[in-house]
């Protein structure tokens, strides 16, 4: 016979504690860029009832957050009045008129935070939930499938300065000047000089705006002649073989960028701007994929870390299909997410209107920010060189106040104060000798990545930095993973207020296991028996 | 068996695994961890880092150390000493009754008004009920933790192997000669087995059967606030604190049951889903706080065995094993684990502490289907669909 005292059965899991979402819909689609809105379109023309989520237009708070985008404080008061950036917004993405017409349930400055189906550890789950919020409160929704047509952040390397505002990334600049017509600087250096810097300084100039100069790290411009021809007749000095040393400033932020030739640290210029837009690549946003579990890889020529998924945009998960830049940079966007609103229907087995031939044919296609050929050589000549010629104490992670230095000694973040010889002697290549450097251990030993802005200005340089240091290729380096809520939400609205009775009756701080607090000299007591009796103790 | 030169693999680099090696490794015992993924990587690194286990026969070596541990390790912990834990629902008022019953005597502990709470926790609003202070106990930074054992066992010469899962464990005459990884036989004199969610299934290699099931469970955390005068702070269901750079981190409520986990790869850690309700109790404890945003959550996967108490003993058959779960309570008893597994190892016995009721013995005869009986289930998935939506 069994010694053992058993605990009361388990009434502290998840089980029962959730209801059902109030709101389900067959068919959600993240993002209101060039894919979303197509996907929107073309499953609402099959009749199927769709939500389209955009979080456009931010509110100010996560402007100034740098949040979804790099906006570099660099945004005029428009923001202040989100409301009033709506009829904009619509203006700038005629798409969405379109989804509106056909009945397309959009919603606007909603952001989704986090999604989730029905697999390994969330075996509580029935149909597909997506976390909604908006600036007064967050939600639950249902879906039967997803897509994800979240677009593209900002490849962001750091220098001395770049902490102040006026350094953006060409992604947020594009959506303040274009999006949102809230741009407030006047004179631009763009670095970078690939397709996506071109673009940036074309629309630029088109605008009206000063762009004084491209900043190219290798001896060439990295995109078409013809156009790099244009520009320089304009005006614009094309300085290749330097990067970004420091930025100037005042009391505005940004007044000039000091560059320096990236083979001798004693041949600089200034460069006089209010803003230095970054656009020397983008990133897929698959920050959502990766809260659902959706499998990835590293495909450089598809810009990093995206998803697995075939033609159609299926993922690894049965309910969630991809569109846009974030399953392929560069690729052409609204037929992309044509595709995907199609596989999505074959799979609810509802079929679609249009021959698919009549649609794929039409239309531009959209090269926004398509990776260089090279993929992450051309990411790590920008590393290597602003490292050799910034050097170590140039801030890595700007919200956590860790230096390259910190970054590549491993060092405990500077507010411990912590100093041994013990950790002098740690750096990433011992560490690599230990196994291969992961960014997440590195996450958590050095705080890189883990401020407000969730890393969305030095993920990718610091998974650079990691390479360089430890001496193994970028392409090896596992994406520090993303977790939800993917947009930073107030506890208050992020909260729930309306969750189940179950929920607040079958509440315990751990697992509810009785016998488990019992103190070890009342084992097997008569206190015991006492102790459960009266229950736990809070 | 000898000191000097003994030949001890420990399996599992967790809290537990690394501080015992840390430990054998400060009596010059010769140690080899086997880690399957990273050191502290998974619920070693990934909870409340508390430090306050007065139910635990470890308390009292708990308490003695912590305050040494940065010290004696040489790379920061970021042990802070003290707690405080309030109420704000009114039902729980005189809660620290029920906490009056389990103290151990000889710590130093008070009753908190109202007033006192907001004194020393800022964050706290009109709607404490009560409160209490201990002056023992405290909090440390898991993941620093775990890699400082990791780093202050190999300045000792352990060696650690990260990305090794253990395939069998080889036996002759009795006792364990040495474990089986993809590459290659690992011999040894004495086995610890610390492997969390995997020491059942690590056990069944040997024949020996260890109750346990696993759970996921989850925290979040926000952007960083001023520090409080006062950071080891929970309630309201509620265990966390501030970290010292400023962030609320916080966990509690509902747990999912696994099936089960495997023995190589890390257990799935989908993280999110409680958040609404964690985020709803935080800005109940700290209303000043509501404004905060929450910047990243995550889950942890953890073991419990059928009455939630450890198990670390020294195995009779095969007689150089010593086991060791913790039972989803690790992190905070982990310098006084490692402590009790080091006197086992060597000595046979426990220097400070009797663990006799914390042997396997006590789960012979245990029901069959003690998971069912427990309701330790997997969840079935809620409808689709809201009732008339």
């Amino acid at each position: 016979m069994s010694q053992v005292t058993l605990p009361p059965p388990d009434r502290a899991s998840i089980a029962g504690k959730f209801l059902p979402p109030q709101e389900h819909v067959p068919l959600i689609v993240v993002g209101a860029g060039t894919a979303g809105c197509a996907a929107a379109i073309e499953a609402a023309k099959a009749g199927v009832s769709v939500m389209l989520v955009d979080e456009n237009p931010v509110s100010a708070g996560l402007v100034g957050m740098n949040v979804p985008l790099y906006f570099g404080g660099r945004a005029t008061n428009a923001v202040q009045t989100p409301e009033r950036l709506v009829e904009r917004v619509l203006e700038a993405n005629p798409a969405l008129a379109e989804a509106f017409e056909l009945g397309v349930d959009v919603r606007l400055s909603t952001s989704v935070w986090g999604a989730w189906v029905k697999g390994p550890g969330l075996n509580h789950l029935g149909a597909g939930l997506a976390g909604l919020a908006d600036e007064e409160k967050s939600w639950m929704v249902g879906f039967d499938r997803l897509i994800v047509a979240a677009g593209a952040r900002d490849l962001n390397f750091t220098f001395a300065g770049s902490d102040q505002p006026g350094v953006m990334g060409a992604q947020g600049f594009h959506t303040l000047l274009a999006g949102y017509d809230a741009f407030a600087g006047r004179r631009l250096a763009i670095v970078g000089s690939g397709d996506l810097a071109l673009q940036t300084a074309e629309t630029a100039l088109a605008a009206g705006l000063d762009v004084a100069a491209l900043v190219e790290v290798r001896d060439a411009p990295q995109g078409p002649a013809n156009r790099v021809a244009a520009l320089a007749e304009k005006g614009v000095a094309i300085v290749t073989g330097h990067v970004p040393l420091e930025a100037r400033g005042n009391a505005e932020g940004v007044a000039g960028l000091v560059v320096v030739d990236r083979g001798d640290a004693d041949r600089r210029q200034e460069i006089a701007c209010d803003t230095v837009v970054m656009a020397v690549g983008a990133v897929p946003v698959i920050e959502l994929l990766d809260v659902l579990g959706a499998r990835r890889e590293m495909a450089p020529g598809r810009g990093g870390h995206v998803p697995m998924s075939d033609e159609g945009g299926a993922t690894s998960l049965e309910a969630v299909f991809v569109a846009g830049d974030c399953a392929r940079l560069g690729q052409d966007a609204a037929a992309s997410g044509r595709r995907a609103a199609r596989a999505a229907l074959a799979s609810l087995g509802k079929a679609s209107s249009v021959p698919a031939a009549a649609r794929d044919a039409s239309g531009p296609a959209e090269t926004n920010g398509q990776p260089e050929g090279d993929g992450l050589a051309y990411q790590l000549d920008w590393a290597r060189a602003m490292l050799a010629t910034g050097g170590e104490e140039v801030l890595a992670c700007i919200c956590e106040d860790v230096t390259r230095g910190d970054l590549l000694g491993v060092k405990p973040p500077r507010y411990l104060g912590w100093r041994s010889n013990a950790i002098a002697r740690r750096d990433l290549v011992t560490l690599a000798g230990d196994g291969p450097v992961n960014q997440d251990q590195i996450k958590r030993l050095t705080r890189a990545c883990m401020g407000p802005c969730q890393a969305r200005r030095c993920r990718e340089q610091v998974a650079l930095m990691m390479a360089i240091g430890a001496g193994e290729p970028a392409e090896s380096v596992p994406l520090a993973g993303y977790r939800a809520p993917v947009r930073p939400l107030p506890l208050s609205v992020l909260a729930d207020w309306q969750e189940s009775a179950e929920m607040d009756e079958g509440w315990n701080v751990w697992f509810g296991i009785a016998t488990q607090w019992i103190g070890y000299e009342d084992i097997g007591t008569t206190r015991e028996a006492e102790q459960l009796a009266a229950g736990m103790p809070y | 068996m000898s000191e000097k030169g003994t030949s001890v693999v420990i399996v599992g680099g967790g809290v537990t695994g690394l501080s015992a090696a840390w430990w054998l490794a400060r009596s010059g015992v010769e140690v080899t961890v086997v880690e399957k993924g990273i050191v502290g990587f998974e619920a070693s690194g990934r909870n409340g880092g508390g430090c306050t286990h007065y139910q635990s026969p470890l308390f009292h070596e708990e308490q003695r150390l912590w305050p040494e541990m940065d010290e004696l390790l040489g790379y920061p912990t970021e042990y802070q000493r003290g707690r405080i834990i309030f109420q704000v629902d009114p039902r729980k008022e005189r809660f620290h009754e029920g906490l009056s019953l389990r103290l151990p005597k000889g710590y130093d502990w008070e009753v908190l008004i109202p007033d006192d709470v907001r004194a020393l926790v800022p964050l706290a609003g009109d709607n404490v009920v009560s409160g209490v202070r201990f002056h023992f106990g405290g909090h440390a930074n898991p993941q620093r933790t775990a890699q400082a054992y990791a780093w202050a066992a190999q300045d000792l010469g352990v060696k650690i192997l990260q990305h090794t899962a253990v395939r069998g464990i080889t036996a002759a005459g009795g006792r364990v000669t040495g474990i089986e990884t993809a590459g290659g036989t690992i011999g040894c004199d004495a086995l610890v087995v610390a492997a969390g969610p995997q020491t059942g299934k690590l056990m069944a290699m040997l024949g020996i059967d260890l109750p346990m099931a696993p759970a996921r469970a989850e925290m979040i955390v926000t952007e960083p606030l001023p520090m409080m005068p006062f950071t080891g702070v929970d309630g309201n269901g509620l265990y966390g604190r501030q970290t010292l750079r400023g962030n609320l981190a916080y966990g509690g409520g509902p747990h999912e049951w696994f099936d089960d986990v495997g023995l190589e790869d890390a257990p799935p850690k989908p993280s999110g889903s409680v958040t609404r309700s964690l985020a709803r109790r935080v800005a109940e404890l700290l209303p000043k706080a509501a404004h905060a945003r929450v910047i990243r959550s995550w889950a942890g996967v953890v073991e419990n065995t059928p009455d939630g108490r450890p198990v670390i003993e020294r195995l009779s058959a095969p007689d150089n094993v010593t086991v060791a779960t913790m039972s989803s309570v690790g992190f905070g008893l982990s310098p006084a684990s490692g402590h009790a597994i080091r006197d086992l190892v060597i000595d046979g016995a426990c220097s400070f502490a009797d663990l006799s009721k914390l042997s396997l013995k006590r789960f012979d005869g245990l029901r069959g289907d003690w998971r069912v009986h427990l309701n330790w289930l997997p969840p079935e998935p809620v409808g689709a669909v809201a009732a008339g939506a």
